[in-house]
């Protein structure tokens, strides 16, 4: 590759030895390729930002930006597994509302029957005197029915997508639209508030950290080092072959969107616990900033490529244009109007990579 | 350069290399307006690179190309067509769900007087004249899919006339014909011919080859090794050239001997519509072909054999053992492999590599307790069954599938089930569109796993490939097994007749090389 960087017509037969030459692709191919493309994209808002805004490099928003970065990444973790398999998960956002809630039902010190007496759930899961795992230990038992519900929820979406054979988008809106009013309905639309102070845990910086940290390393050992991984790329890549081939298909499909829903509710416990309240609305907007974190991360719509280095190179590239678009003082469509032109490239991109390959 | 008629077109030097593999080497080529050119060679000689190369599909790394004394250069395959270079392809490019005018003028609609909108009527007139002119009775608002394979490929052709073609390129157009429809295609290019267009015509029925064509040119690894006009070849002679050695044995010399125990044991196996009370059994060591027409059900029954369809009554036993459930890995795990007709979509990933294809059946034979792959071992039997079938690959832990020529994808799908030890190998037409020296190596390793106790069920359309390689043959007939031929009753007109339900198989392409290949209303 570094004898000649334009590569242009030069005839690719010949005499030299070519035993250890690889493909020659084109310098810019590789680098839209490589993970070193986002963090480039990053390096340059950060650039283009920091003389139009205070305090971009401030240590205080610095820890904003991080503590933006955790919770995104695990939901962006879920969603990768799905998109792999050559699906796509648009009820994250919902799973995460719905999960908050009943997290936060389950532990809340104290809950006022004005607010919630017309719960269907008040006098069963929480009352005047609160949550009824109670607010200690109660709390670790609260986010393990977290991420229990997320999987529940997210088996349910492949279920339906291995074994009915619906299309997952189909699937998982509708799926979005069955637990958004369950979740609206068992609260009446109100924050669940009063957490107890165990649940603040979770808004440790440090502790929210090593979450995404750890979860990412085991995402990224499982997605390059393990059979399961390597099942789940060949049936993103081509299920039929997949099939044939002795990959258990549909149950690597259900497991990835289990996994999609577990990693979301983890999400969804970080941003409880930042936000103090269980709310029915949480993560409203998010869901185009999961997605197209993925896909600037190099994780493909078409399914069967993505790492989960990208994709977390994807988020930290869209967690920082949010931050710096906010700290300049643009209006909130113009913010709107600047990530929905990202994510277009990016799908743009993604596509005529695809179409290259299969042309080779 | 003054020879009297100017040529039509000039190949001079033409070089493509892909992935560092130089696939074509200098091909000079001058084809003289009505010639018909065979083009033959090996998959992977080079052919559909060159002419992917005049239909604009490729651009050549060096050297020039000249229609009718003009440098031509297309830069994609509308530029090709304006210039009146079509293709025929082997894939048919049909839209089976729209009519036969749809589909002639579907880049091209004739308008009505007012603009913008089409007239079908237009449409259906000049579709009349185009489908008269190719002898294909049909009415216009016909769909495709209610057409045979031959009328789909006489469409194709069609299609390429609507414009004025000066050179058009056949790229394997019989495979799916009748010996009816293939005589019509042939009284088809002369009629072009004597229309001043030229004709490239490749194939491996090299009979066609020699009775057609007025020039021959053959390749080999990417040269040009032969020409010269059709008095100067015979089919010997072009095998020779094309593989370059003496190929008097395409079927290596069988050394298995079956054995006694039953490996494989089918009983009774239906499945409405499709195959009926089917019965066999496959020893260790033991190669059993299964022949018939299209349609007969020889790939369905593989199909639930190896539990990727389901079935309504009978039993697969493997080793004495039911496997009830359809489920193609429960197969696999007792010692089943599958090597499928439809290898692109079903038997590779293409994009992957070659080793990550070899490696795929066997994952969990090399994870660790953790569920983790043993890549470094992986990825050395995967290259060791590679060897093993002399796979051709510059690099195989990179290369992509999609790259190899059809003989080594095939073989990198055999290397896949090599690696699972099969102790059944189901192969279902495992030499189709794969070259002589990629089928004798087929052959061998065939050979080599009846040697090593593998039962082997092979299906093919080709007899005297059966004939060859097998110990058994059963003959298929409307999803039922409708005779059984020990090697010592082997007979071409015996198990043709069989196949063609006793009617007798006449046929006037005389001995039919690959009856298999079609009959029409034999769909069952």
């Amino acid at each position: 590759m570094d004898t000649d960087s334009p590569p242009t017509q030069k005839p690719a037969l010949d005499t030299k030895p070519r035993s250890a030459t690889e493909a020659p692709r084109p310098l810019w191919r590789r680098f839209l390729d490589s993970d070193l493309f986002v963090l480039g994209l990053t390096m340059v808002v950060v650039v283009v930002v920091v003389p139009f805004t205070h305090g971009f490099l401030s240590p205080g928003n610095l820890l904003n930006v991080a503590s933006n970065f955790w919770p995104l990444l695990l939901v962006v973790i879920g969603q990768t597994f799905v998109l792999i398999a050559g699906g796509i998960d648009l009820s994250q956002t919902a799973i995460m509302a719905f999960t908050s809630v009943f997290g936060a039902m389950l532990v809340a010190t104290s809950a006022s029957p004005a607010l919630y007496a017309k719960s269907p759930f008040w006098g069963i899961f929480f009352n005047e005197t609160g949550g009824i795992l109670g607010s200690g230990i109660g709390v670790g038992a609260a986010w393990l029915v977290m991420l229990g519900l997320g999987a529940l929820v997210g088996a349910l979406n492949g279920m339906f997508v291995a074994r009915v054979g619906m299309p997952p988008f189909m699937v998982t809106l509708t799926t979005t639209l069955f637990i958004t009013a369950f979740t609206v309905w068992s609260t009446k639309s109100e924050n669940i508030l009063n957490l107890p102070p165990a649940y603040d845990w979770l808004a440790t910086d440090w502790v929210a950290a090593c979450i995404a940290v750890v979860i990412a390393v085991l995402a990224h050992v499982i997605l390059s080092r393990s059979v399961y991984g390597q099942w789940l790329y060949s049936t993103g890549i081509n299920a039929r072959t997949a099939q044939v081939s002795g990959v258990p298909v549909r149950r690597v499909i259900v497991i990835a969107y289990l996994l999609s829903g577990m990693f979301t509710a983890m999400g969804a416990a970080l941003y409880t616990a930042r936000l103090g309240a269980g709310r029915p609305t949480l993560g409203a907007n998010l869901l185009m900033d999961v997605i197209g974190a993925a896909v600037i991360g190099g994780v493909s719509l078409m399914g069967g490529r993505g790492r989960i280095t990208g994709a977390a190179l994807g988020v930290l590239f869209f967690v920082v244009l949010t931050n710096a678009l906010n700290l300049m003082g643009l209006e909130f469509y113009t913010i709107m109007w600047i990530k929905g032109l990202v994510i277009l490239i990016a799908v743009a991109v993604d596509t005529l990579r695809t179409r290259m390959e299969s042309r080779a | 350069m003054t020879t009297d008629p100017a040529p039509r077109l000039v190949f001079e030097g033409v070089a493509k290399g892909f992935f560092g593999v130089p696939v074509l080497r200098g091909i000079d080529i001058t084809i003289a307006p009505g010639e018909v050119v065979g083009l033959v060679g090996e998959n992977g000689a080079g052919k559909s690179t060159l002419m992917n190369i005049l239909g604009g599909v490729l651009a050549p790394d060096a050297g020039t190309m000249r229609l009718d004394g003009v440098p031509y250069a297309p830069n994609n395959p509308i530029d090709a067509g304006r210039a009146g270079v079509v293709f025929v392809h082997q894939e048919l490019n049909l839209f089976p769900n729209l009519s036969i005018q749809d589909n002639l003028f579907i880049t091209d609609f004739p308008k009505a007087a007012v603009p913008t909108f089409i007239s079908p009527g237009k449409a259906r007139r000049r579709a009349r004249d185009l489908l008269a002119r190719i002898g294909l009775d049909r009415d216009p608002r016909t769909t495709v899919d209610l057409l045979s394979p031959g009328e789909r490929q006489q469409l194709e052709i069609a299609k390429s006339l609507s414009g004025e073609p000066r050179v058009v390129i056949f790229d394997e157009p019989t495979t799916s014909l009748t010996a009816r429809e293939t005589k019509r295609l042939f009284a088809l290019i002369r009629e072009l011919t004597q229309e001043g267009a030229s004709v490239i015509y490749i194939s491996h029925i090299l009979a066609d080859v020699l009775d057609l064509c007025d020039q021959i040119v053959v390749l080999r690894d990417g040269s040009l090794v032969d020409a010269g006009p059709r008095q100067s070849f015979s089919i010997s002679t072009m095998i020779s050239r094309m593989v370059g050695r003496d190929l008097d044995r395409l079927y290596p010399e069988r050394h298995a001997q079956p054995t006694e125990e039953v490996v494989l044991d089918v009983r009774g196996l239906s499945e409405p519509g499709t195959i009926q009370d089917v019965t066999f059994q496959v020893r260790a060591g033991e190669v059993v072909g299964v022949f018939g027409l299209m349609g007969a059900g020889r790939s369905e029954m593989a199909r639930i054999v190896f539990g990727l369809d389901r079935h309504k009554s009978g039993q697969v036993l493997v080793k004495g053992v039911e496997r009830p459930k359809a489920d193609p890995r429960s197969r696999i795990n007792a010692g089943m492999g599958f090597v499928t007709e439809d290898r692109r979509n079903e038997g590779l990933l293409m994009d992957s590599s070659v080793t990550s294809n070899i490696g795929l059946a066997v994952l969990p034979r090399f994870a660790t307790a953790l569920g983790l792959v043993r890549t470094a071992a992986l990825r050395v039997a995967a290259l060791d069954s590679s060897k093993k079938l002399n796979l051709k690959s510059s690099r195989p832990d990179r290369q992509p599938v999609r790259s190899l020529s059809g003989g080594n994808q095939q073989k990198a799908v055999i290397a896949k089930w090599l690696l699972t030890k099969p102790e059944i190998l189901i192969l279902d037409e495992p030499t189709r569109g794969i070259d002589v020296g990629a089928k004798h190596e087929v052959y061998t390793v065939i050979d080599e796993l009846a040697r090593m106790r593998t039962a082997v069920l092979m299906i093919s359309s080709e007899l005297p490939e059966l004939m060859n390689t097998c110990d058994r043959i059963l003959v298929m007939r409307r999803g039922e097994v409708e005779g059984e031929f020990a090697a010592s009753e082997f007979d071409e007109t015996m198990i043709l007749a069989a196949a063609f339900g006793q009617s007798g198989a006449a046929s006037d392409r005389g001995p039919a090389v690959s009856a298999g290949a079609s009959v029409p209303g034999e769909v069952a």
